[in-house]
């Protein structure tokens, strides 16, 4: 019975894997493994600040692919994604600072929520077909309802911010996520490959092409059967899922959290420009845009203080500049053209 | 024998303008059945009622015995109605495959049964070599029929199609006359098409309804329709009943 039961399983895993790596380039693989393995060693040959850097790449990452879910698979422009990000990060945080609970259990509680509040939003817009610009408007004022609501909300202090007890730790504990930014990283590395394999799966089974055909035409979609209700809501409440543990991540890493920093609309905005960049749609290309925007504001940043020059705000204008570069150049993202450049796109049968 | 779709008295208005206007017919099942009448006769406003794409303002039209006027239009294509749009509408971005996978997904969960039957429909209308190009990038014969393609992927009983022959050269069009009639014949599908190349409405429908400004002016066998005064007076002209 158990040795059925585990070759079932065994079975399944294997047909997964297959499934997964199907119409993959062996090169493509083989990058992927090599990117992969460079960043777990990187530790070990990079300085503190480079580990920091490398942590807000993986982390934007990680929120761009959340958010490509619902926009790249299936269509829905969401520009309030701090939303959920905030409520991950406030439940995970106010349960640890308050009553000690660990922020895996805490996230166990901020599941639900996040879910929840993608689901009010979903329902709200896709049963009174609120769509395009207006859902994207809808979602900014959602979270603009949680910046204002939790500025008042005594609990976790309103404006005057949540704080986790800090010390100096002696060793790593991931269980309540203190410790080392390298134990951060890995945790948040080990975050961006989960979610790229699960994107992959996704958008390779039925639901990501019933997102896909939504996304490319909602009525052309409903005419071959596809509940487009159902497949939004779903794409909503994952990405939101997703989005809240880079939330938990954000607060445990940064120890503090404002209304006014954690839902503000720059927050949102922050997350979605590595996909646009990187390419929205695609597989790789949050993880490229947040590589791209990330890594070359830092070193802008780096440039300009060896230079000697204090220009407040240069990070923005560049930021500003890459995406006019890249709307311009390259409407579809850098990874398409990047990809098609190197041969490393998906082979068709 | 009972009909698998039938309409009463169903209307539509958009505003002031009539589009749909009391009209009934019933269609048997494994018919092909032929809608035809000039621009604006609300032929497509008609079909939109059946696929549900929008809600009749009164009368009722049920399939296969069951009141279907009103539901969403994912409810009725699960129902086994499927439609191909007049202006036509792929998945843009999508290979040529992937769309019709998507409706093959319908009954086949499983993507990569869902595949096999995409292939096997892209194969019998003439697709298949062409399966790895975006939709987007076809031709508009080639865009017709790849949405044949997908509404048959949902395994329909009834198929609407909305003007699949229109922009087609005659031996375009003789070759999808050709599909339909083996797919009518071969698995008992029924037709239902909206069509203004009366060599493919004679060649192809067994009965044939007339609408003008909404209105039902004629219905019967092809043979007869095309000397009706009414039809040749609103819609034919008297050259075309001649050339016929």
């Amino acid at each position: 019975m158990a040795a059925k039961t585990a070759a079932r399983v065994a079975d399944y895993f294997t047909r997964l894997t297959a499934s997964l790596l199907a119409d993959v380039p062996g090169r493509a693989l083989i990058l992927l493994a090599v990117l992969f393995a460079l960043l777990l060693v990187a530790p070990w040959f990079i300085n503190d600040y480079l580990l920091t850097v490398l942590i807000v790449v993986l982390y934007f990452a990680f929120t761009g692919q959340a958010w490509n879910i619902m926009m790249g698979f299936a269509g829905q422009l969401s520009l309030g994604h701090a939303i959920y990000a905030g409520l991950g990060g406030y439940i995970t945080a106010v349960l640890f600072a308050r009553f000690g609970i660990a922020p895996w259990l805490g996230f166990v509680a901020a599941v639900p929520v996040a879910a929840g509040c993608g689901a009010t939003i979903g329902f709200l817009a896709f049963r009174f077909r609120v769509a395009g610009v207006y859902f994207a408007i809808l979602t900014i004022a959602f979270a603009e309802f949680a910046r204002i609501g939790f500025d008042h909300l005594d609990f976790v202090n309103a404006s005057a911010g949540l704080f986790l007890p800090v010390a100096q730790y002696a060793h790593n504990d991931l269980w309540h996520l203190r410790g080392s930014p390298t134990m951060f990283y890995y945790v948040i590395l080990a975050a961006a490959a989960l979610v790229f394999v699960l994107c992959r799966a996704l958008l390779k089974s039925s639901v990501g092409y019933c997102w896909l055909a939504i996304r490319e035409d909602e009525q052309a979609a409903r005419a071959v059967g596809i509940d487009s209700f159902r497949y939004k809501m779903a794409a909503v409440m994952i990405s939101a899922v997703i989005t809240s543990f880079a939330g938990v991540f954000y607060a445990f890493f940064y120890n503090n959290l404002f209304p006014e920093q954690v839902f503000n609309i720059s927050r949102s905005i922050e997350m979605i420009l590595g996909p646009i960049i990187g390419g929205i749609g695609t597989l790789f290309g949050p993880i490229l845009g947040a590589f791209v925007l990330t890594g070359l504001a830092e070193a802008l940043n780096t440039a300009l203080v060896a230079l000697g020059f204090d220009l407040p705000g240069a990070k923005q204008v560049f930021y500003g500049v890459c995406l006019l570069l890249v709307v311009v150049a390259l409407p579809d993202g850098v990874w398409p053209w990047l990809a098609r450049l190197t041969g490393l796109e998906e082979r068709r049968r | 024998m009972t009909a698998l779709l039938s309409l009463h008295n169903v209307s539509k208005r958009f505003r002031g303008l009539v589009a749909v206007d009391a009209v009934s017919f019933d269609v048997a099942a494994g018919e092909l059945f032929a809608i035809i009448g000039p621009n604006g006769a609300g032929k497509t406003t008609l079909f939109n009622l059946i696929a549900g794409a929008a809600t009749p303002d009164a009368g009722s039209i049920s399939f296969a015995g069951e009141p279907i006027g009103g539901l969403p239009a994912d409810a009725i294509c699960r129902r086994g109605i499927g439609r191909t749009f007049q202006i036509v509408r792929p998945f843009p971005a999508l290979t040529v495959e992937d769309n019709v996978i998507v409706g093959a997904l319908l009954h086949n969960r499983d993507v990569a049964k869902a595949r096999t039957r995409a292939r096997d429909l892209l194969r019998r209308l003439d697709l298949f070599d062409q399966r790895n190009r975006i939709a987007a990038t076809l031709t508009l014969p080639d865009r017709k029929r790849l949405e044949v393609a997908r509404a048959l992927a949902t395994e329909p009983k009834l198929l609407l199609l909305d003007e699949v022959m229109a922009g087609l050269r005659p031996t375009e069009s003789d070759r999808m006359v050709a599909i339909l009639r083996t797919l009518n014949r071969d698995s008992g599908l029924t037709i239902v098409l909206i069509e203004h190349v009366m060599r493919a409405v004679m060649a192809l429908a067994s009965n044939v309804l007339v609408l003008d400004h909404g209105i039902v002016i004629a219905q019967g066998k092809p043979e007869a329709i095309v000397r009706d005064p009414a039809v040749v007076r609103s819609y034919l002209g008297a050259e075309l009943v001649e050339r016929i």
